[in-house]
């Protein structure tokens, strides 16, 4: 039995009086695409922030492949190929779209050459591919600034994909995408992280894209996790439509 | 060392500590409310020193009694902050709330330059020297040293009841609540009808007064000359660092900490006493990067 | 743009290069030329190139959003470090002087870096500033050692193994300044361009994301303190020896203020900028000085406040808008 490729143990976290991880013991699977879905203030971005190092836990670890990376800053989680999406884009706000890209390349690979223009770089073409992936090739040469908060978004997405990364945690990927193209910019995605073989865990609050692009779902509540299963389990599961799906709709 | 000399590097490290928070208390209450450092403030200080040291020798030439140099250490005060310290937020302060911090800097550096050279204007490079508040209080003794009751006793009575009565005034007027509740959430007080423009104007005069205050009260005890500005400014904002930015209360320990390293020093290592608030101010930032009574604000992801 | 430390990517800048390029070949060949056809200029402006190339790494530093009021802390111990080494050598190579007033410079930069790159902004310029005040109280201080505020001579190196006349020796470190200049102002150009001076330049807009690169915002930081830190190094160096003597004044806050102001006013984050900065700012300070010696700060904090408030570019961003009238920008 081969270990998860990133585990969570007993993790708490308590904010002023509030529990926003409370115990959490979770598994990832190599392979997976994990849904995470649950009502605002459950701890769902809490838990992405804690599994890379952003926070640190009370108690508790969070093991990669084993290993445990609970005291590591989030660089250093990076670089051991965890890699993240936010739920506000976190970019370089005076470059470029394809710049960011390229800067994150250019981390990737690591900063030798001073002399070396950043738009000369080895991963130029690979980048472009990346851009066009996430349906931005035609803003590349755009300021960040300028952009549409749904390709804001992607941009992020493609930035943390450009680490090249085993596991991508993505918060909320196609909020701010308009509602027409999401199961679109799904789909692609999806699709770009199984050839890749990128692991990937994001939270959704749009129970449409969990049911058609997750394979495995995490019913967040109070700060831990409630129900795991398979989406069809889960969307019908009784107190998920109470608690989760009811608000959502409210 | 023994006792005497002990107690006056206790006295001198007192009174010291006791003007240099008057000045920090100033800088750390208009950062601590409009999140901006006015390098400009030792200027105000310095002027403060100026303006009491011409008004006292006016008055005191026309016959007036000696003691009369203490209200006029307020009147000073009150004209550094209503005539420099109101322009300097309604003129320019103003149009940069939205501007990077380094443009902020960058503003108030420039109004510092200027007034740094609008003393030696008006005042020229010759020190001054007025000390008649000083001897008009006398001295006092204390286990056989003797010690200006001004200095000693005055100063830090001031010191203390300018915090005291700071706190009380923004905890407990409606002024002073305003002023609380915009310094929370700018935008939340401005939406419940709070005119934040009048509280930071408000705000960076009273700051301006304690500068000059500050340079009020100095100007008995020291020769002022061009330059104490410049000194002044980056002390104080030692004591605010060391204290954490826009602590109040902790701007008094980090005043009283810098002081009585500085006094010590004079008496035991002479050369390195001027380097002292800066070494407490390095080694308390070392082991708490946002001073003793700070605390990291962590940024929402 | 309401933003003083603008950010010309690669992309646009190499875009509008024929005019620039132009125009900055023909300045470099007019220095060249000073020593020929005004050689009572040569001094001044040889002044105003050591000052320029120190300004460069203030302007290295405002491209990360950061500025610091203590950079004359590496001018400073740069020359002082050349005028204890000729004290100790006589006789010593003008390389050598170079060389290890900058290491100097360095060796400060690292030991003040690693402690100011945990601060950003207010505290980052105030730190700095406290800095250059310790140094510059030591200075005064310990007076048996470095002359206090009279400072030191710092007598003429010599050139490749030659003793020089005085005419001589200025031609060689004008030149050399001229080189340097046009070396060093060539390399920042292509590291602000390169993935690790870019990378630099984020620290202005975002440290989660570089955090979340893999990279840590403080060495980031770090390596281009040290590059900003090393140019003072240069620049106060070229001073030193053009001048001939070190004295305090070369760390005092207001040396820091003129570098920044002269970094605004040549156009914040703009390399040629520095230069032209330098130059404008030393030529008008000598004609200046005679009709207005006794308000020459008040004149340069007011004029500060009029190119921040109206002319955020500097000279650099009007050379632009007039060189570029249809104006493409963004």
């Amino acid at each position: 039995m081969t270990a998860p490729l990133m585990e969570t143990r007993d993790l708490l976290i308590k904010f002023g009086g509030v529990t926003a991880a409370n115990n959490v013991s979770m598994q990832i699977w190599a392979g997976q695409n994990l849904a995470i879905i649950g009502p605002n203030g459950a701890g769902k971005t809490t838990f992405l922030n804690i599994c890379t190092g952003w926070l640190k836990p009370q108690k508790g670890k969070v093991l990669l492949e084993g290993h445990d990376i609970t005291p590591l800053p989030p660089r250093k989680i990076v670089r051991r190929g965890v890699a993240r999406a936010f739920q506000i884009p976190q970019l370089f706000t005076e470059h470029t779209a394809l710049e960011n890209l390229l800067i994150s390349a250019a981390a990737r690979e690591g900063l030798r050459n001073p002399l070396q223009n950043l738009h000369n770089i080895a991963q130029r073409d690979e980048m472009m591919h990346l851009l066009d992936l996430v349906h931005c090739a035609d803003v590349a040469d755009r300021v960040v600034v300028e952009l549409s908060e749904g390709q804001r978004k992607l941009i992020d997405i493609a930035v943390a994909l450009a680490l090249k990364p085993r596991l991508l945690l993505m918060d909320e990927p196609t909020s701010g995408v308009a509602s027409s193209q999401k199961h679109e910019v799904m789909e692609i995605l999806v699709g770009a992280l199984a050839e890749a073989g990128v692991t990937s865990v994001f939270v959704e609050h749009d129970m449409g894209i969990v049911a058609r692009h997750a394979d495995e779902v995490a019913v967040w509540n109070a700060g831990n996790v409630q129900l795991r299963g398979t989406p069809d389990e889960i969307l019908e599961h009784p107190d998920v439509i109470r608690d989760v799906i009811g608000e959502e709709v409210a | 060392m023994n006792l005497t000399i002990f107690l006056l590097a206790l006295f001198d490290g007192i009174s010291y500590a006791a003007l240099v928070f008057i000045v920090a208390l100033g800088l750390t209450l208009i950062f601590g409310v409009m999140r901006i450092l006015n390098i400009a403030h030792g200027s105000l200080y310095a002027i403060g020193a100026y303006a009491t040291v011409s008004l006292t020798g006016f008055f005191l030439a026309l016959g007036f009694a000696p003691v009369f140099a203490f209200p006029l250490m307020l009147v000073s005060a009150v004209l550094v902050g209503v005539l420099l310290g109101g322009p300097i937020e309604w003129l320019l302060l103003r149009r940069i709330y939205d501007k990077p911090e380094v443009l902020q800097l960058l503003v108030t550096f420039a109004v510092f330059m200027i007034l740094e050279d609008v003393q030696r204007l008006v005042w020229g490079t010759q020190p001054y020297f007025q000390a008649s508040a000083l001897q008009a209080l006398g001295n006092v003794t204390v286990f056989g040293v003797t010690y200006t009751v001004y200095q000693l006793i005055l100063l830090p009575m001031v010191a203390i009841g300018l915090l005291l009565g700071l706190r009380f005034f923004l905890r407990h007027t409606v002024i002073g609540k305003l002023i609380l509740a915009t310094t929370e959430d700018r935008e939340a007080a401005q939406s419940i009808g709070i005119d934040a423009e009048r509280v930071f104007l408000f705000t960076f005069t009273v700051g301006a007064v304690l500068a000059g205050l500050g340079g009020a009260l100095a100007s008995p005890t020291t020769s002022i000359l061009p330059g104490m500005g410049a000194d002044m400014i980056v002390l104080s904002f030692a004591v605010v660092a060391t204290a954490g930015l826009g602590q109040i209360g902790g701007a008094a320990v980090a005043a009283l900490m810098i002081g009585l390293g500085r006094s010590f020093a004079v008496y035991v290592w002479p050369e390195v006493a001027v380097l002292v608030p800066y070494l407490i101010m390095v080694l308390v930032l070392l082991v708490r990067p946002e001073g003793l009574f700070g605390s990291p604000v962590a940024r929402k992801i | 743009m309401t933003d003083i430390s603008q950010n010309s990517t690669s992309s646009r800048a190499s875009r509008r290069p024929s005019a620039r390029t132009l125009l900055t070949l023909a300045g470099v060949l007019l220095l060249v030329a000073v020593p020929l056809i005004a050689p009572t200029m040569q001094l001044l402006i040889n002044l105003a190139l050591a000052k320029g190339i120190a300004v460069l790494g203030v302007t290295v530093l405002l491209r990360a959003g950061q500025v610091s009021f203590g950079h004359a802390l590496f001018f400073g111990i740069s020359a002082y470090v050349g005028a204890f080494l000729v004290a100790s050598m006589p006789g010593a190579d003008m390389m050598l002087v170079l060389a290890c007033g900058v290491l100097g410079a360095l060796v400060a930069g690292l030991l003040v870096g690693l402690f100011v790159v945990r601060y950003r902004g207010i505290f980052f310029g105030m730190l700095n500033l406290a800095f250059s005040m310790i140094f510059w109280s030591i200075l005064e201080k310990f007076y048996h050692i470095t002359g206090g505020a009279d400072g030191i001579r710092l007598t003429r190196p010599t050139v490749l193994g030659l003793e020089m006349e005085r005419g001589g020796f200025e031609l060689v470190i004008f030149y050399l300044s001229i080189a340097l200049m046009v070396g060093l102002g060539w390399f920042t150009l292509r590291w602000f361009v390169s993935p690790v001076g870019q990378v630099f330049q984020t620290i202005k807009t975002n440290e989660t994301r570089l955090e979340y690169l893999g990279l840590s915002p403080r060495r980031v930081l770090l390596s281009g303190y040290m590059l900003s830190a090393g140019l003072c190094g240069v620049g106060g160096s070229l001073m030193a020896m053009t001048q001939g003597v070190v004295t305090p004044e070369y760390v005092w806050w207001v040396r820091s203020a003129e570098m920044v102001f002269i970094a605004v006013l040549g156009g914040a984050g703009s390399v040629r900028g520095a230069f032209i900065g330098a130059l404008v700012y030393e030529i008008v300070r000598i004609y200046a000085s005679a009709y207005a010696g006794d308000i020459w700060q008040l004149l340069l904090g007011g004029f500060l406040l009029v190119i921040i408030l109206f002319a955020p570019g500097g000279i650099m961003g009007i050379a632009d808008s007039l060189i570029h009238r249809k104006g493409t920008r963004q």
